[in-house]
């Protein structure tokens, strides 16, 4: 091969490459909000063009007309209300309609069987729908949620997550792990997901939102002599803080000063919030998620009626909640819309034990 | 004066790029030239900017001592003198200097009839500079994006954009970069090795020549690059490393937003494997 080739090959390669690689990158203006003192790179850039997409998908719906709030209790008109027995009937109804509009699906709404979903139409107070047990279970949940202070006077409705779908579209379950080629246990040497696209270990969800391992691996000291986490544990951790950063669309200077991400004093006061949101979605894993596995397992695609839709992940555990299943690439759901206010019933959620006589699988 | 007895017919003048006979002097060992007087003037008036920074923050400690750049709020305008405004005269009178320096070296290559590798190379590092606190900041909308003037300040602000992209090994110009800075080290170490091995022989044995560097790597490796060679590949790592580290910050940010792992989708969505 002669110069003159040589120098074609090495312009077609590079017309290629460019073709290729051009069009994966962004281009500017871009948009830079500053969250600390001048010069420390606590910035967080975000592309407009692509900001104005997660808003418009973040969008709050309509509120439904207010219901009055007199008239005798739903607990004496209808039998079997243990959680919303407090509201009028007007707020009854307009609650279970909003229920219906934010969870079923829409197939089944359009078709006029909404109320169905979750009840006997001959017996609305009858426990048999399994999703009856689930619904006033995640009724208590919201109530949970409510009081948490991880959402603040914004609070949650039942939208925040379910966004019109009977399961929420951002949930995890357990992973079969594969062991081929060069991937570790943890599922290193692959593309996690979880972990916004990194190699990290896919699965950072069960040691921290499932289980409540500890997170914090920076060492105490100027020498890490007497520290007792590892490199493995130190990725889990960077890897659940991969997951926390893509699902608010923000970055790790969001809620670190990386000189010292330990340091409290150091930090946005963002973090206090984010402490809080861990210790939240554990609670609503543990507490709410995982003990309804069993009801689940016995309707893995759903009520027998509706359209299939998956209640179980690969390994038959239940979909679990993490910060993305109600953040959505936001640092505030739904854009920080205050969508609680609009809808006062709930929060008259009874506190105390529901007596759902179907907790078992029937 | 420290110079050695042939150096004096070295001592050309002309050459210049501009001024003609201006400064085209010597005082001692140095020549001063039009460059020279521009360095220094900025080198003095940068200092001495720097040195009133510190007098107004209240520290003499080197560590501490930081110069930051204005608050995005400003934009591409010129900030207040203690509130970033000093960062933008210091920063003016850095490139002043880099560029009055790239420009004597240049100089001092025509007097010598030499070629410019030496102004070109300074000039690589000194795009780096530009590219940081010039080129950046000017996509992005704003000085405050450049990069604060202290030892220690500056590390924290390079951490801190390194996290605003989540995970800055997947960034793929700094791949490139940090594999080029190892290679420079890598090659620096055997080609030191090799000399040092070649100029000390055993003790009465005559010095080693190429012929020996040269057979040592091709029994080695099966190749060696020369005498000459060596230093040209060299440069193109140490240059390349340069250049690419330039690449990768000002790709974070005017040209990528997110995580730099996510920037692999395109990658993993190859029709090669995507299912």
């Amino acid at each position: 091969m002669n110069n003159t080739n040589i120098k074609i090959a090495i312009a077609v390669t590079g017309l290629v490459l460019a073709a290729i690689l051009v069009p994966t990158f962004e281009r500017p203006p871009v948009q830079t909000s500053q969250n600390g003192f001048r010069g420390t790179g606590m910035e967080h850039v975000v592309n407009p063009r692509l900001r104005a997409t997660t808003v418009a998908a973040n969008q709050a719906p309509a509120a439904l007309d207010a219901a009055d709030n007199d008239g005798d209790r739903a607990s004496t008109l209808y039998q079997n209300v243990q959680l919303l027995g407090d509201l009028s009937n007007a707020q009854f109804l307009r609650i279970m309609q909003a229920m219906t509009e934010w969870v079923v699906p829409q197939e089944v709404r359009d078709a006029g069987n909404g109320c169905a979903y979750c009840h006997n139409i001959e017996n609305m107070a009858s426990d048999e729908v399994y999703t009856k047990v689930v619904s006033r279970r995640m009724l208590q949940m919201v109530r949970t949620i409510n009081n948490h202070p991880h959402v603040g006077q914004n609070g949650v409705t039942c939208y925040t997550c379910h966004r019109g779908r009977a399961v929420p579209a951002e949930v995890w379950s357990t992973l079969p792990m594969s062991r081929a080629g060069l991937q570790a246990p943890t599922g290193q040497n692959q593309p996690s997901r979880a972990s916004a696209g990194s190699s990290l270990p896919l699965d950072p969800f069960t040691p921290y939102l499932l289980q409540d391992r500890p997170i914090r691996v920076i060492s105490g000291t100027s020498l890490p002599g007497y520290n007792e986490s590892s490199i493995q544990n130190t990725e889990w951790t960077y890897g659940l803080m991969m997951h926390m950063s893509a699902g608010l669309g923000v970055n790790c200077t969001f809620c670190h000063n990386s000189r010292s991400f330990a340091d409290w004093a150091q930090s946005p006061p963002q973090r206090t919030t984010a402490w809080h949101g861990i210790r939240m979605v554990r609670d609503v894993n543990m507490t709410y998620i995982e003990p309804l596995t069993p009801l689940w397992q016995a309707n893995p695609n759903g009520p027998p009626e509706s359209p299939r839709q998956v209640r179980l992940g690969a390994m038959g555990d239940a979909l679990k909640v993490n910060c993305a299943t109600c953040h959505r690439g936001v640092n505030r759901p739904l854009n920080g819309a205050p969508m609680l206010q609009d809808y006062p019933e709930l929060r008259t959620i009874r506190d105390g034990p529901a007596r759902s006589a179907a907790l078992a699988p029937q | 004066m420290a110079m050695l007895s042939f150096e004096r017919k070295y001592r050309v003048r002309g050459g210049t790029l501009i001024g003609g006979d201006l400064f085209d002097f010597w005082i001692g060992p140095f020549w001063v030239g039009f460059f020279g007087v521009t360095t220094a003037f900025f080198s003095f008036v940068g200092t001495a900017l720097i040195l009133i920074g510190a007098a107004k923050q209240g520290t003499w400690n080197p560590w501490l001592i930081n110069i930051a750049p204005p608050d995005l709020s400003y934009g591409l305008r010129l900030a207040p003198m203690y509130e970033g405004g000093l960062w933008q005269m210091i920063t003016i009178c850095a490139i002043g200097a880099f560029v009055s320096w790239a420009l004597r070296q240049a100089e001092i290559s025509r007097k010598l009839g030499m070629g410019y590798h030496i102004p070109i190379a300074y000039g690589v590092a000194v795009f780096a500079y530009i590219t940081l606190v010039v080129i950046r900041p000017v996509l992005m909308g704003a000085w405050g994006h450049g990069f604060p003037y202290g030892i220690w300040s500056h590390l924290d602000w390079v951490s801190n954009v390194g996290y605003q992209y989540l995970h800055f090994h997947y960034n793929p110009a700094h791949m490139i970069a940090v594999s080029f800075f190892f290679t420079t080290v890598l090659a620096l170490s055997l080609h030191g090795a090799l000399v040092l091995s070649a100029l000390n022989p055993p003790p009465g044995e005559p010095v080693k020549t190429a012929e020996h560097e040269n057979t040592f790597f091709r029994d080695f490796i099966g190749y060696s690059i020369g005498t000459l060679g060596i230093h040209r590949l060299g440069l193109f790592l140490a240059l390349s490393a340069g250049f690419w580290s330039a690449v990768c910050i000002v790709i974070s940010g005017p040209f990528w937003t997110r995580g730099w792992p996510e920037w692999w989708g395109w990658w993993l969505n190859l029709p090669i494997w995507r299912n």
